[in-house]
């Protein structure tokens, strides 16, 4: 096609302006990119660490009884909507400490080690001591550890509101990297909680995690409609925590917005070096509109420049964009500790970007492709 | 013969205070396969007329018909058709695009034609720049060869769609005479084996003398018509 011949050799011809373009091009491209990703991988690793360290859906009483004992049979429905990542059940309670003339009121929590590990990640948050799963031994957080100034293998004795007492075992110290649970939450297996409690084969909570995070309040609505059991409230953690998800929503607002300008500058960066080409190449165009190249086949030169300039320059963006969260990453994370955020490349997005940056040169090149066709052969000739 | 060209009435006024005339009433008629100069003193409107005979300008007033077609009625894509197939430029700058080599600007007009390149469009032009006598520089950017060789690429342009009229303004003026001799024997042979119309536009009488008719423009009248 002459077109494209003609505007890959212009391009050529121009080679360190074309070269600085496409750098230009590149620059912009790699910000949005650089942005785009460390938003959605800086949201993705704060999810992980709150949500995604705890269930995302709830299943619990609402009748007086805060117990239920037809607890396998709400599991099974419930994995039947085949959208659930993991579940475990759960028998908590509240109970108070005494101790060192201290009254701390706790929640009590019993499960299944496995699925605490999974849901929680109980297992990597225990720096002392471990977990050995027998009946009365209990994990304790590091606040709480730090309060009541435990040590391991000391005893910790708790109350019931009615009075029943309990002797338990400190086998180790966890931090779930959340004081507030650090603080209240004293872990223990399911048949320690249930016997203390006397719930006997009955569970306060089922918890369940799923792979679609942002999804969890419409999988919770199906969970509630397989089920349907007015006794049992089927919560989710987007209605829990609405000031977490509309900054969520708000970083990527402004994400967007910062992206959408920049998308904005490379347009209008390459409309301008493509205008100042039209003016520099009309002799070219008007020795070419007098041997009679139409008026078409002339703009596509420049639509082809910007196609050519787009293309190239967001390849650039992109590598670049990708070297600079990896630097990034690498510059923020402090020895010895987890890197301040988890890279997620996102495919979906950086094609979407590169696609948009190439429409971008080419909704640019249509000013001047447009200029380029009021250009008269005979004033370039008349010039001589 | 039939004419080829035909211009009824044509005046150029350039727009101005009170407006510049450059041409008036000029009337003329140019028959297929003739080779014709127009001659006359710098700013006599020679340039101007060779312009609009090429419809890169367009008269003020009056019309201009090619090949029968009235261009005035014509749109822009049509003129431009016009241009590539029916006519052949030759101009005082050689106006050679610097990004290409020579045999890249001489094939140009083609490519405006049709994307596809035949062999013997390839062996034309190479029978063109053996003929000129520039056929070691066929590969040399436009920029890379002497004024001449420019010239006489401009020259293989204009011919290499072997168009039914070469429009010439003043192709001999960067070229020595022994070359200048050359070009016109190269356009007297394109005349006579392919019925080429020519109408070269030359300050020099002496070349003017070689075509078989010449038409003297001066103060935008034509004073001089005579036919040999």
């Amino acid at each position: 096609m002459l077109s494209l011949r003609i505007a890959i050799r212009f391009l050529r011809s121009g080679h360190g302006q074309t070269v600085l373009v496409i750098l230009g091009i590149g620059v912009a491209v790699s910000a949005q990119i650089f942005i785009g990703l460390l938003i959605s991988s800086l949201q993705l690793t704060l999810i992980d660490r709150t949500i995604g360290r705890s269930p995302q859906i709830t299943i619990t009483s609402n009748t007086s009884n805060v117990y239920f004992k037809e607890w396998p049979s709400i599991a099974i429905r419930t994995q039947t909507t085949g959208l659930i990542k993991d579940l475990g059940v759960c028998a908590s309670g509240n109970a108070i400490i005494e101790h060192n003339n201290k009254t701390i009121p706790i929640l009590f929590r019993g499960m299944d080690a496995n699925a605490f590990n999974r849901i929680y990640k109980v297992g990597p948050a225990i720096y002392q001591g471990q977990w050995t799963t027998s009946a009365n031994e209990v994990l304790v957080g590091r606040e709480l550890k730090d309060d009541l100034d435990y040590r391991l293998g000391d005893n910790l004795v708790m109350q019931t509101a009615d009075g029943k007492t309990g002797t338990y075992k400190i086998v180790g110290f966890y931090d779930l990297g959340t004081a507030s649970l650090n603080k209240t939450w004293v872990i223990s297996s399911l048949a320690t909680t249930q016997e203390f409690f006397g719930y006997g084969k009955g569970v306060t909570s089922l918890e369940i995690t799923v792979d679609q995070l942002f999804q969890a309040d419409v999988i919770a609505a199906q969970i509630k409609n397989v089920l349907n059991n007015n006794n049992l409230t089927v919560d989710n953690w987007k209605a829990q925590n609405q000031e977490l998800l509309s900054g969520l929503q708000g970083q990527s607002t402004s994400s967007l917005m910062i992206q959408i300008f920049i998308i904005v500058s490379v347009v209008i960066a390459i409309a301008s070096i493509l205008a100042i080409t039209v003016f520099q190449k009309s002799r070219q165009l008007g020795i070419l509109k007098a041997m009679g190249i139409k008026d078409r086949a002339a703009s596509l030169i420049f639509i082809f420049e910007g196609l050519i300039l787009g293309f190239l320059g967001s390849i650039m963006g992109v590598f670049l964009g990708i070297l600079l969260l990896y630097g990034f990453s690498y510059g923020t994370t402090r020895p010895g500790q987890p890197a301040l955020i988890n890279i997620t490349i996102d495919y979906k997005f950086i094609a979407l970007s590169w696609g948009i940056s190439i429409l971008a040169g080419v909704l640019a090149a249509l000013i001047p492709a447009r200029r380029s066709l009021r250009l008269n052969p005979i004033d370039v000739i008349r010039e001589g | 013969m039939t004419d080829i060209i035909e211009l009824n009435q044509v005046d150029k006024i350039y727009p101005g205070v009170g407006g510049t005339q450059v041409l008036s009433g000029i009337a003329l008629k140019f028959r297929a396969g003739s080779f014709n100069s127009i001659v006359g003193q710098s700013g006599s409107g020679k340039t101007t007329l060779l312009n609009i005979i090429g419809t890169l300008d367009q008269p003020s007033h009056g019309e201009v018909l090619i090949d029968g077609k009235r261009t005035n009625l014509m749109s822009r894509d049509q003129l431009a058709e016009l241009r590539n197939q029916t006519i052949g430029f030759i101009f005082q700058f050689h106006f050679l695009l610097p990004e290409f080599t020579a045999l890249e600007n001489v094939l140009m007009p083609y490519r405006i034609k049709q994307n596809h390149l035949p062999k013997e469009i390839l062996k034309r032009a190479n029978d063109l720049f053996e003929m000129v006598g520039i056929a070691q520089v066929k590969n040399n950017l436009a920029t890379r060869m002497s004024g001449g060789q420019q010239q006489r690429t401009a020259i293989i342009r204009a011919l290499i769609n072997n168009p039914k009229i070469v429009l010439a303004d003043e192709p001999s003026g960067n070229l020595d005479t022994l070359n200048t001799e050359g070009i016109y024997k190269t356009f007297r042979d394109v005349n006579r084996e392919f019925g080429t119309t020519f109408i070269i536009v030359t300050h020099d009488r002496r070349i003017a003398e070689q075509t078989d008719r010449i038409v003297e423009i001066q103060d935008g009248k034509i004073k001089l018509d005579i036919q040999r």
